[in-house]
């Protein structure tokens, strides 16, 4: 008798068992093939380079870039530049999100603040906001002070735009129920619309970090100097294109952990929340 | 007319700011060099303008930058249509698109530099390459969102591949295809821009460089504004655009 009334949930978790494995199977396929991909690029990069039908100068092989990589970091030009870009991006990242999300708060709760950087945003949003770097340097000069300014300049944008969005759809209940337990209006934005808000937030901050980079080695290469644009443009006027290639892979490395740590700490941040529960 | 008092309303702002700034440098409060006042910057824009400065480097900008950005849409979109449809191209090119997303695409510019020299060619590879995988990701992410009873019963009334890619799959990928064309939109003027400021003789940021250089900050500023206006329009123009290819949408 309990054997047949077992019998179902035994197909059931059989079958389970066996979507389990497909997908286990799935994962693993995709990633064997994401590793495949790779080395086949970087395998056609080499023979290519070698083939004769570039020259060295055009395309030097992936051995010789990886050589020059590790050159770097033995001698220690890597780090250095590395720490000098990192450090310039993260601040003005860092200045752009906070900036960001108090503006984008104070707009939403103050009308004048919200009438009067309103049309500002929303101008300033679309526009290249890299065309200012000349009247920035003209201001702060070429030290770090500029490079910072540029990247917040250009990162705050989708901060203010995202927490904005965000304090927008904040479901009202939880604002009137935070208000009749007596939250002043300060604790209301700390204690709820904020963290209600912060899918939203994080959304604008994963796309602020990148521009963050991006606007950080443009201002390097513009301007000189140390750091991992710099080094890049300085390899280019020596016509030293091991070191431009060495500076592209370093930067696509930086680029990717980076943009891997924001996705970390968002569903770090956001396990409490019913995205997290997707994964 | 109320219409537009509101409108003045809402841009009243801007027409603060540039108010502010025509006084702050009329009572010389910030170093006139560093920030002319308005005024001059217009006059040195109508200058630019006349002698045909700002037409010339501008023509060649809006060249390269339309060149690579068509390049990038056809190409781009066609992979991103491609990689939807076809499980084994998406499986191997998909981490290529993965890899390639996140690196900082101004990271390219001496690369071009080094491939194609400092005249046109460098920076419509720029914009091609830097412009591409968003559109790329837009393109495959609509597709893939595609509603398999769409497919499914098109396929029954005997669509073949190519009609089901210009009928079924085409029009509900739209929508994200689009935006990711605006995020590239947006890119490719930033690319721009700031190669001509690097390595370039011509294009508008050359022309900034120079008038810098050569201390004629009121040009500069002009230029630089120019720019600004430019990227800021040619979004709001492509909004409206987007609205009218997807008006058959609710």
């Amino acid at each position: 008798m309990a054997g047949v009334e077992d019998a179902p949930s035994l197909a059931a978790a059989e079958t389970e068992i066996s979507q389990d494995a497909v997908r286990r199977f799935d994962v693993a396929f995709r990633g064997g093939a994401a590793i495949f991909s790779i080395l086949v690029l970087l395998i056609a990069w080499e023979v290519f380079a070698r083939s004769g039908k570039v020259t060295a100068f055009m395309l030097p092989p992936f051995s010789a870039v990886a050589e020059r990589i590790y050159a770097d970091a033995i001698s220690g030009a890597l780090w250095r530049n590395l720490s000098v870009t990192m450090v310039r991006a993260m601040a003005g990242f860092f200045i752009a999100a906070a900036g960001g999300i108090a503006l984008g708060a104070a707009m939403a709760r103050n009308t004048v603040v919200r009438w009067f950087f309103d049309p500002i945003i929303s101008v300033g949003f679309p526009m290249p906001k890299i065309a200012f770097l000349p009247i920035i340097i003209l201001w702060l000069g070429v030290y770090d002070v500029s490079k910072i300014c540029i990247v917040v300049f250009d990162a705050i944008f989708p901060v203010v735009t995202a927490t904005l969005a965000g304090i927008a759809s904040v479901d009202k209940e939880l604002i009137w129920s935070g208000r009749n337990m007596g939250a002043s209006e300060g604790e209301l934005m700390r204690q709820i619309t904020l963290p209600a808000a912060l899918p939203q937030i994080l959304t604008g901050l994963q796309v602020a970090l990148p521009i963050a980079l991006i606007v950080a080695i443009i201002a390097e290469m513009a301007m000189g100097g140390y750091g991992l644009g710099g080094a890049m443009m300085s390899a280019s006027r020596f016509a030293d294109s091991r070191g431009v290639f060495a500076g592209i892979v370093e930067i696509a490395i930086v680029g990717y952990a980076l943009l891997k740590a924001m996705a970390v700490i968002r569903r770090r941040l956001l396990a409490w929340h019913e995205e997290a529960s997707h994964h | 007319m109320q219409a537009i008092t509101q409108a003045g309303f809402r841009y009243l702002p801007l027409v603060l700011l540039a108010l502010a700034w025509e006084i702050v440098a009329r009572l010389n409060l910030i170093d006139s060099s560093a920030l002319p006042p308005l005024s001059k910057v217009a006059t040195a824009w109508v200058d630019l303008v006349r002698d045909g400065e700002l037409i010339d480097n501008g023509a060649s900008s809006l060249y390269r930058g339309s060149v690579g950005l068509i390049l990038a849409i056809v190409v781009g979109g066609g992979l991103g249509l491609c990689m939807a449809r076809w499980r084994l191209l998406d499986i191997f090119v998909n981490p290529l698109v993965e890899l390639f997303y996140p690196l900082p695409k101004s990271a390219l510019i001496p690369v071009t530099v080094l491939w194609l020299g400092f005249g046109d060619g460098s920076k419509i590879l720029l914009i091609f390459l830097g412009c591409m995988i968003p559109v790329t990701i837009g393109a495959y992410n609509g597709a893939r969102g595609s509603d398999h009873a769409l497919v499914w019963s098109a396929r029954s009334m005997g669509a073949n591949r190519l009609r089901m890619m210009l009928d079924v799959i085409m029009p509900s990928a739209l929508p994200e295809l689009l935006n990711g064309i605006r995020t590239a939109l947006a890119l490719a003027f930033i690319l721009l821009v700031s190669s001509e400021l690097i390595v370039s003789q011509k294009g508008f940021g050359y022309l900034i460089g120079y008038l810098g250089s050569t201390g004629s900050y009121e040009g500069m500023y002009a230029v630089v504004l120019t720019v600004a206006l430019l990227g800021f329009a040619a979004d709001r123009l492509y909004q409206l655009f987007m609205q009218w290819v997807l008006r058959w949408r609710e």
